[in-house]
């Protein structure tokens, strides 16, 4: 990847500033997606909820359901590979389609590397739990970052810990004089350079979306307001009781984060959200965002 | 300030702030020194000269006009005198048809196919003279661009490349494909500005500003 390249892969993900996108199974699901005003939908077979009860070994997605709901919207569609499977990412270059996910929801296939993605043209989008992780991943050649969260537990705790961790690390390093960046960088593993980019920019240099754990509107409104650029829904739409007006919702809180009236509008009259899972209550082997470093 | 009101008219531009390239927009106005407003309730559309709507996907930014009746004030605005110019999707918000979908303010009268090139992987840059808007070759990014396929009549071709129209306008309508709030060109802005009736306090902000960086946009969305 170029420099010009990944300049345009940065780009296209700020043009989904203020959006929602959602996880779809199928191409119904991908409809509902666009037609709720989704910027983009995450194509997969299982969603993390099912993910998590279904055990085993998670892997990219069947390529030919992913090539059917590409054909099916017009929003950019992107999918997840496995931590560290660069063959899954190749395949998902193969099809062309918008932006990768290197995801801690699938089975890691590499505990040690994550894919180099500065050999691919394709965006990738990584999750992280801190400033650390995500600087690494950009260092790595992520166009655009999300927090880990917790996926599939409709239990928005954990996105708002890696939230405001990154927020107390970019507060911190923007305040502190020059010479103790070194120091910074090399206690939280960040590439100096990186390090300094932050430091002169108050945040981020690419986009940083919520993710996991998010399933009602006041939890993206709230993701918002923490200062994240947009949203991924995940399990939340699709595995409650009434997922189109949910989705529509969730698009409306996000785009008017700032205006209770208006998020309280959106949270009313939409069913049940989906079951909810107390963290505390899952086994530590099963947490997703432990995968990847 | 004092100058506007004396004169009572309207010399903002708004950006359409419900979801897309709002931030990029912003920076680049604060750089020809034009006072810019988000525009996202309706009373955020008071004495505006022209509203930018910015790149993102059309398919949100049209169900967020019709949800909140910003659509209706937007419409109102315009007929009134507001001048507005899309981008990306912005124009294909703007367009009387789109290719396989139906339209959703319908203020130009062109044909546009979003989404026209591919998929990322298909976005791409290059250059072009468009000799109403600059002496000097602009810059042009396209991200998952729509192709605007055919004009009406009373519509000025501002940029044709091969069989596609990349820039148009009416009277009061601008379209772009492409986004030049994503490179260091000024040019399309200040043409707008103008268009919208603004008058600029200086000429010497060249047509590339060569402090702008790709990352200045984070001037706009920092953490608090």
């Amino acid at each position: 990847m170029d420099a010009k390249r990944y300049e345009l892969n940065v780009q296209l993900a700020q043009m989904l500033k203020g959006g929602v996108i959602m996880d779809v199974t199928n191409v119904e699901q991908a409809k509902i997606a666009e037609e709720a005003g989704a910027v983009a939908v995450m194509a997969l077979e299982r969603v993390p909820a099912d993910i998590r009860k279904h055990g085993g070994v998670a892997r990219m997605s069947d390529p030919s359901m992913i090539a059917k709901i590409k054909k099916t919207v017009s929003i950019p569609v992107m999918a997840k590979a496995r931590i560290g499977h660069f063959v899954e990412a190749q395949i998902l270059e193969a099809l062309r389609i918008d932006y990768i996910d290197e995801s801690e929801v699938l089975t890691p296939a590499d505990e040690e590397c994550h894919i180099d993605k500065t050999k691919f043209s394709i965006p990738f989008v990584c999750g992280a739990r801190n400033l650390g992780e995500a600087l690494r991943r950009i260092a790595e050649g992520a166009a655009m970052i999300r927090t880990k969260g917790e996926a599939g537990t409709g239990n928005v705790v954990e996105a708002v810990r890696h939230m405001r961790t990154m927020n107390r690390e970019i507060r911190q390093l923007a305040q502190m004089p020059v010479e103790e960046v070194t120091g910074f960088a090399k206690t939280n593993g960040i590439p100096y350079e990186l390090a300094l980019k932050v430091k002169e920019l108050g945040r981020l240099p690419v986009v940083n979306f919520a993710a996991g754990g998010i399933a009602t509107p006041a939890d993206a409104a709230l993701m918002m307001q923490l200062g994240c650029d947009g949203v991924f829904v995940g399990s939340g739409i699709f595995k409650s009781v009434d997922p189109a007006p949910r989705a529509r919702a969730i698009v409306k809180a996000t785009a008017y984060f700032n205006d209770p009236q208006k998020v309280l509008e959106a949270s009313m009259d939409l069913g049940e959200a989906m079951p909810g899972l107390e963290i505390s209550q899952i086994p530590p082997e099963q947490i997703l965002a432990g995968r990847g470093w | 300030m004092t100058l506007h009101l004396v004169s009572n008219k309207p010399s903002i531009i708004g950006i359409l702030d419900l979801q897309g390239g709002v931030h990029e927009h912003l920076d680049h106005l604060e750089r020809l020194g034009v006072s810019a407003r988000r525009v996202k309730q309706a009373s955020d559309f008071a004495d505006l000269a022209g509203l930018i709507i910015p790149g993102g996907e059309s398919s949100c930014i049209s169900r967020l006009l019709n949800i909140f009746e910003i659509k209706e004030i937007l419409l109102r605005t315009h007929r009134e005198g507001m001048k507005i110019w899309g981008t990306c999707a912005g124009a294909i918000l703007l367009a009387k048809k789109v290719v396989g979908e139906t339209s959703c303010l319908g203020l130009i009268d062109i044909k546009i196919e979003r989404n026209s090139f591919g998929s990322q992987l298909d976005s791409f840059t290059s250059e072009a003279m468009i000799p109403a808007v600059s002496v000097e070759p602009i810059p042009l990014t396209f991200i998952r661009a729509p192709k605007i396929i055919s004009v009406g009549k009373e519509i000025n071709v501002l940029l044709k490349i091969d069989n596609y129209i990349a820039a148009a306008e009416s009277e009061n309508v601008l379209v772009t494909v492409f986004h030049p709030e994503l490179t260091g060109c000024l040019a399309l802005h200040r043409y707008f500005a103008i268009k919208c009736g603004l008058k600029l306090a200086t000429n010497d902000h060249g047509y590339i500003d060569p402090l702008w960086k790709s990352s200045s946009w984070t001037r706009q969305s920092g953490i608090d």
